[in-house]
């Protein structure tokens, strides 16, 4: 900490260039304070204009549900002895983007927590890493170390590993786990703003968001849009996985062409078969579309997905989709949470039926047992696993049709290699 | 004031008696968990809806006044 001298903790420093990048994951990683303070310098003192800020910025959730940050804040602001959750589990598979930030630049995403906290009436914040990601809790650990030393947050600051489960993510299961319960999600309403840790308005918001945050809080909202589209501003974290060159977490303007992001990562168009938008809860996209879409919500939309968490995973053409598909399928029935009847016995039934589909079963009954099943299945948890895994069996069924079809014409493939990943899952606690 | 039932599903068991007493508004699913029929209740139908949520082992049938518009 020798070099980290005090006035070089207060020293301000002009912002990064409009318009360019990287933001959010500089190279060289900005891990520790100091390099972390030279790049951006300090958040500012004030944050009364923080929220309305972060509404004109138009900052959108980055965990996958895309809600207005700024709405949030608002409804826990104005709520006594709040708390803040920075949520980094990231159970998502097919997505890295959450520990890949907390590795590279702990510091923006603390600061971000902290100016939240500070616009939130928030004194504590628990910043949530699963307990798994060995790398990111270090990181996390170190920063939080050099605050501390450092003495430069004004709330207290606490580290949380959590289970290592899909759901447990979910922010009612994470504020559950952290009054003490079992890591599942709970009856809503109330949600955590109205009631959350402690029973207090809580604000819990994807690490990114909160990277975001501490840019915005720093630079301002028109700087923070000078990056992006006007309809969807800002840069974004993406993981592109599966068969590509370059796997990995990439920082891109909102609004870029999905091809050309596939093209950063070293994906092969002509051997793209589809490529899954916004991880297991996401859909598919066919290899034929993936011109046409690009990062923004509308023309997502009009493609029948959504930007999610930003995990992009590429289905080579030499991989059968139909077997990832029950794959996945089955892994997200095994990720109940064993609550709510609809997901605890739906979930295992249309996995069965995706494993029919793949022996190539002749009857049709399972197609319309899928058909009868996702949509009996959606809105009847707790949380929205079972609406996410109806709605990536539906797509899967949709897009992959033709392969459906083949596999009832001529029986079960010859299998390849399992590609999209299916972690083990641990305890709720 | 329009009324509106929901299930809380962490604390249905399937038991079933709701779809028995008030099929009007509640079926069951492959499963057995019942599926709510949202349309407004009409008067005339009100109290076989408390009946069903009266009758409901697990207290996981709620009828209560429809929810105004939430922020998330």
């Amino acid at each position: 900490m020798a070099r980290a001298a005090n006035h070089d903790l207060h020293r301000t420093v002009s912002p990064p260039a409009p318009g360019a990048l990287p933001r959010l994951l500089p190279d060289p990683p900005a891990s520790r304070l100091v390099d972390h303070l030279a790049r951006l310098g300090p958040v500012p003192d004030r944050v009364e204009h923080l929220a309305a800020a972060v509404g004109e910025a138009g900052l959108r959730g980055r965990g996958g549900a895309g809600f207005p940050t700024s709405v949030k804040m608002a409804a826990v602001a104005k709520g006594r002895r709040t708390f803040v959750v920075a949520n980094g589990t990231e159970g998502e598979p097919a997505s890295a983007k959450d520990k890949t930030l907390l590795a590279v630049s702990p510091h923006l995403v603390l600061d971000g927590a902290v100016l939240a906290a500070r616009a939130v009436g928030a004194r504590e914040v628990y910043v949530c890493v699963e307990r798994g990601a060995s790398r990111t809790v270090e990181a996390v650990q170190l920063a939080l170390d050099e605050r501390l030393a450092a003495r430069i947050d004004p709330v207290e600051l606490t580290l949380a590993l959590t289970p290592n489960r899909y759901v447990a993510g979910e922010e009612s299961a994470l504020v559950h786990w952290l009054n003490g319960g079992e890591a599942k999600p709970t009856f809503v309403p109330p949600r955590p703003f109205e009631r959350g840790v402690e029973g207090r308005p809580t604000l819990v918001d994807n690490v990114e968001t909160l990277a975001h945050i501490g840019l915005i809080g720093r630079f301002g909202a028109g700087w923070w849009r000078s990056v992006g589209t006007a309809e969807d501003p800002g840069s974004a974290l993406v993981t592109v996985s599966g068969g590509v060159a370059r796997p990995g977490v990439y920082e891109v303007p909102l609004g870029t062409g999905l091809a050309a992001v596939l093209a950063s990562a070293g994906a092969a168009p002509e051997a793209t078969r589809a490529v899954l938008m916004g991880g297991y809860f996401g859909t598919w996209i066919a290899g034929a579309a993936v011109p046409q879409v690009s990062l923004g919500a509308a023309s997502l939309a009009r493609a029948g997905t959504s930007f999610g968490c930003g995990a992009i995973a590429v289905l080579p053409a030499k991989v059968c989709p139909l077997v990832e598909a029950a794959r996945v399928a089955r892994w997200l029935a095994d990720q109940n949470a064993g609550q709510c009847g609809p997901c605890m016995f739906g979930l295992p039934a249309i996995a069965d039926a995706m494993d029919a589909l793949v022996r190539g079963e002749k009857s049709g009954n399972a197609e319309r047992a899928l058909a009868r099943w996702t949509g009996m299945v959606k809105g009847r948890g707790a949380c929205k696993h079972p609406d996410g895994a109806a709605r990536f069996v539906e797509s899967s069924v949709r897009v992959f049709a033709d392969e459906v079809a083949l596999h009832r014409r001529r029986g079960p493939c010859a299998r390849t290699a399992p590609l999209l990943p299916v972690p083990a899952g641990g305890g709720w606690r | 004031m329009s009324l509106e039932l929901t299930v809380n599903p962490l604390l249905c068991v399937a038991h079933g008696m709701c779809a028995e007493l008030f099929p009007e508004r509640i079926s069951l699913d492959d499963w057995g968990y019942p599926i709510i029929d949202k349309r407004e209740i009409p008067p005339h139908l009100e109290a076989h809806a408390r009946r069903a949520v009266a009758a409901c082992p697990t207290l996981a049938l709620i009828l209560r006044t429809r929810a105004e518009a939430r922020p998330a």
